[in-house]
């Protein structure tokens, strides 16, 4: 029935193995041995067949609830396809934060695909990751608090209640997105989660706002959250131009249409809800 | 703005029960929103107003039976904890 736009052209982002072949996603740090569980200082211990009996038993059990407990769990969230957003490395993260806050230069905005799956983070800086949104979300949560504190304003209730708000808001947000690109029935490849990670880049241009202005003061304030307003902006609309609108008017063609001017006013319109919200949520962190 | 998830379960259930209390034939038909309104063209655009029938449409199939005890749930715990 409902027929969210993420089902017919989804590109798999779980299929790339994290193993030893094909394209790793992060790289395998656990070193030699892992299930030796020979050299126990108890020889004692081991030496008892009973007891050797129940370990095994033990084992397999544990295995098994193990087994139980992954297959539960990745049918609420999807596990494996959550990795493929925190596959960063430093380099991805210092070039997306500098992108963030300038993306004027930037020439290339597609997504690298290898094999009709999407590369990871680590190899393509135009790929949205989860890390960046999440620290972010977090930073701001303890900026706010560190903002308040300045005002004689803080306690720690208040944490947990601007963690709260700005979840509330971010999932609402999401769920506006997702109803409108429903309505407008685009096909596209945009998954809940990457709406999550584009929703989620926007704590760093409020971070640095705030930040400015407990430096250095009002003017300082307002002058930083206009230029990460102006970048979020245009980050947005270079972003999403590739994956809502058609191949025509992604290239900068003038495409008319009724359906394409809709993609196109869709695409301003979430465009524009970032710097709204971006000053929404910090003009009252400085007074 | 001071916003706890509760309150956005809250404000969802609200707006989850009004979509279901559309009544389809006393008020859906006579403002032009039955689902045999709705069949339009085969083409690939449905348009707008299409998708918010088929929308409501699925809300209200898909919804009855659970906002029965989420509804039940939600005045219990009103009850309780104000």
């Amino acid at each position: 029935m409902l027929d969210f736009p993420n089902d017919p052209n989804m590109r798999l982002r779980n299929s790339s193995v994290d193993g030893a072949d094909g394209s790793q996603l992060f790289e395998d740090t656990s070193g030699a041995g892992s299930a030796s569980q020979a050299g126990f200082p108890g020889q004692s211990l081991l030496s008892d067949p009973m007891s050797n009996l129940a370990m095994a038993y033990g084992s397999s059990l544990a295995t098994q609830g193990r087994e139980i407990v992954d297959k539960n769990l990745d049918r609420f969230i999807p596990i494996s396809k959550l990795k493929y957003y925190f596959a960063v490395d430093t380099v991805y993260v210092g070039k997306k934060l500098g992108l963030l806050v300038f993306p004027y230069m930037h020439e290339n905005w597609e997504v690298s695909y290898q094999q009709d799956t999407p590369v990871a983070p680590r190899f393509d800086v135009n790929a949205p990751d989860l890390y960046i949104p999440a620290m972010g979300f977090i930073t701001y949560v303890l900026v706010a608090g560190l903002a308040l504190g300045t005002q004689n304003r803080f306690s720690p209730e208040l944490l947990g209640v601007q963690a709260s708000s700005a979840l509330v808001w971010l999932i609402m947000e999401v769920l506006a997105v997702l109803l409108s690109l429903y309505l407008v029935t685009v096909n596209t490849d945009l998954t809940t989660i990457d709406l999550l990670a584009f929703s989620g880049y926007k704590y760093v241009g409020m971070i640095v706002g705030v930040v400015a202005g407990l430096l250095f003061g009002r003017p300082a304030y307002y002058l930083s959250l206009l230029w990460c307003c102006a970048a979020i902006f245009v980050f947005m609309i270079r972003t999403l131009r590739l994956k809502l609108l058609s191949e025509a008017a992604a290239e900068g063609r003038l495409v008319r249409g009724a359906r394409n001017q809709l993609r196109m006013y869709l695409t301003m319109t979430i465009a524009a809800a970032q710097p709204i919200f971006m000053y929404w949520f910090t003009y009252h962190l400085i007074r | 703005m001071a916003f706890t998830l509760y309150s956005l379960i809250q404000a969802a259930i609200l707006c989850v029960n009004a979509v279901a209390v559309l009544h389809e034939e006393r008020f859906l038909t006579k403002i032009g929103w039955g689902v045999d309104q709705s069949v339009g063209g085969f083409g690939d655009e449905p348009g707008i107003k299409v998708q918010l029938m088929n929308l409501v449409r699925s809300v209200r199939t898909v919804m009855r039976v659970p906002l029965i005890a989420v509804n039940s749930v939600c005045i219990v715990l009103l009850l309780l904890f104000g």
